[in-house]
């Protein structure tokens, strides 16, 4: 079963992180507060008292738990918005994983991933969703994907790929 | 000393769960506020009717099921629209303003007349006065695309305590009804003949009385005459 305290913790250890910074992990930080390299060497995270306006960019995976309002465009990369995180934003990234909250559409390319606690106010669009029980989700939900007509078929043998899904959301 | 009883022993305890058995069958009016599996007819197909359509628009009235999004969406490929009509019910009964659900339910949604593929109804009207019963289906009918699917389910027995229903689609022919609280219980149940007025302009094409005492019915909205 998912634990919230290691989703957010980087994949690396960290012993081996001190050199790794990134270069330019985000565009369109305020001077407030430049956002901090945690431990990981391909995570970034951005703080709990960091208050980001205009658009977020970047090709790195990063974890928010600050406040962000504008644009996060991380195509290539994962998108964490940790419990703490509050996003006002139009939202594109390779997958995107709430455990705090959304307000806006998002768009992933491989998987948008609401855990319990989440929430998404606003459209999602991704070929692969997963909306956890007890997680807050309002909007509407694209999962077209490509060749998705010549899949559709009698839904017996794709009904297996849904059922782990739906033993989650029953945890 | 420890228990030597294994899993499999516990399981003997618990007897079978599979789905089409009459053992796992339960009761309803046992089962409320917990949950159990039931087998569906009407289901595979409302898919059915909908696999032909291309990135069809699926409307669902029951609340947030992320299973279900993700089964309909990996199905069908469509775009799914969650609207929380229980939540709209439980809001006006805190509000004291169960008579303006019909006025609201003429306004309720957004979507544009005649663009919606599929429609998930649930049992919500089960639990609706018959003016504001009336103003959804009306509203419904409207939504629906020519050639689009409507599925309903009604009881047909009383259903002691306040409870809506999760509907969790577990395979095509299999629905796991999950119960919670709820602010009003089911109005009555609605004959096939109440049911039918409602959805005028729409065909019935399936009905099924399940074993759980719901009836499943599977509406069609007729296409224009050339």
């Amino acid at each position: 079963m998912w634990k919230r305290d290691e989703s957010v913790k980087p994949a690396t250890p960290p012993a081996q992180t001190p050199a790794a910074m990134p270069s330019a992990p985000v565009a369109a930080a305020p001077a407030a507060s430049e956002p901090r390299t945690q431990l990981g060497r391909d995570n970034v995270n951005i703080g709990k008292s960091v208050i980001i306006k205009g658009e977020l960019s970047g090709s790195e995976d990063l974890t928010i738990e600050g406040h962000v309002e504008g644009r996060i465009d991380l195509k290539d990369n994962v998108l964490t918005i940790g419990p703490n995180g509050k996003i006002k934003a139009e939202v594109f990234a390779k997958a995107v994983v709430v455990l705090g909250e959304v307000t806006g559409n998002v768009t992933a390319s491989e998987k948008v991933d609401i855990r319990d606690n989440g929430s998404v106010d606003g459209d999602i669009a991704s070929p692969r969703v997963a909306i956890a029980e007890g997680a807050h989700f309002r909007g509407a939900v694209d999962m077209q994907r490509a060749g998705a007509k010549a899949q559709a078929k009698p839904a017996t043998p794709a009904v297996g790929q849904a059922q782990p899904q739906a033993q989650k959301v029953g945890a | 000393m420890a228990d030597a009883r294994s899993l499999t022993d516990l399981f003997g305890i618990l007897g079978p769960r599979r789905v089409g058995e009459k053992a796992a069958v339960v009761d309803p009016s046992v089962a409320s506020a917990t949950e159990a599996s039931y087998p569906t007819k009407a289901l595979q197909k409302f898919l059915a009717g909908l696999q032909g359509a291309d990135n069809p628009l699926l409307l669902d009235l029951g609340p947030v099921v992320g299973s279900n999004v993700t089964f309909f969406g990996e199905q069908l490929g469509c775009r799914i629209r969650v609207e929380d009509v229980a939540d709209d019910l439980d809001r006006h009964v805190r509000e004291g303003k169960l008579e303006q659900l019909p006025e609201f339910f003429a306004k309720r949604f957004t979507q544009e007349p005649g663009s919606v593929d599929g429609i998930l109804c649930w049992d919500i009207l089960d639990y609706l006065d018959r003016p504001a019963a009336q103003a959804l289906a009306t509203a419904l009918c409207r939504l629906l695309k020519p050639d689009g699917c409507l599925l309903g389910l009604f009881s047909t027995a009383e259903t002691p305590g306040q409870i809506y229903t999760k509907y969790v689609v577990v395979d095509e022919s299999t629905l796991r009804y999950r119960t919670y609280p709820a602010l009003r219980q089911r109005q009555r149940s609605l004959l096939n003949g109440d049911i039918i007025k409602l959805f005028k302009d729409l065909r019935v094409t399936d009905s099924f009385l399940m074993k759980s005492k719901l009836r499943e019915m599977l509406f069609r909205k007729p296409a224009p005459r050339a």
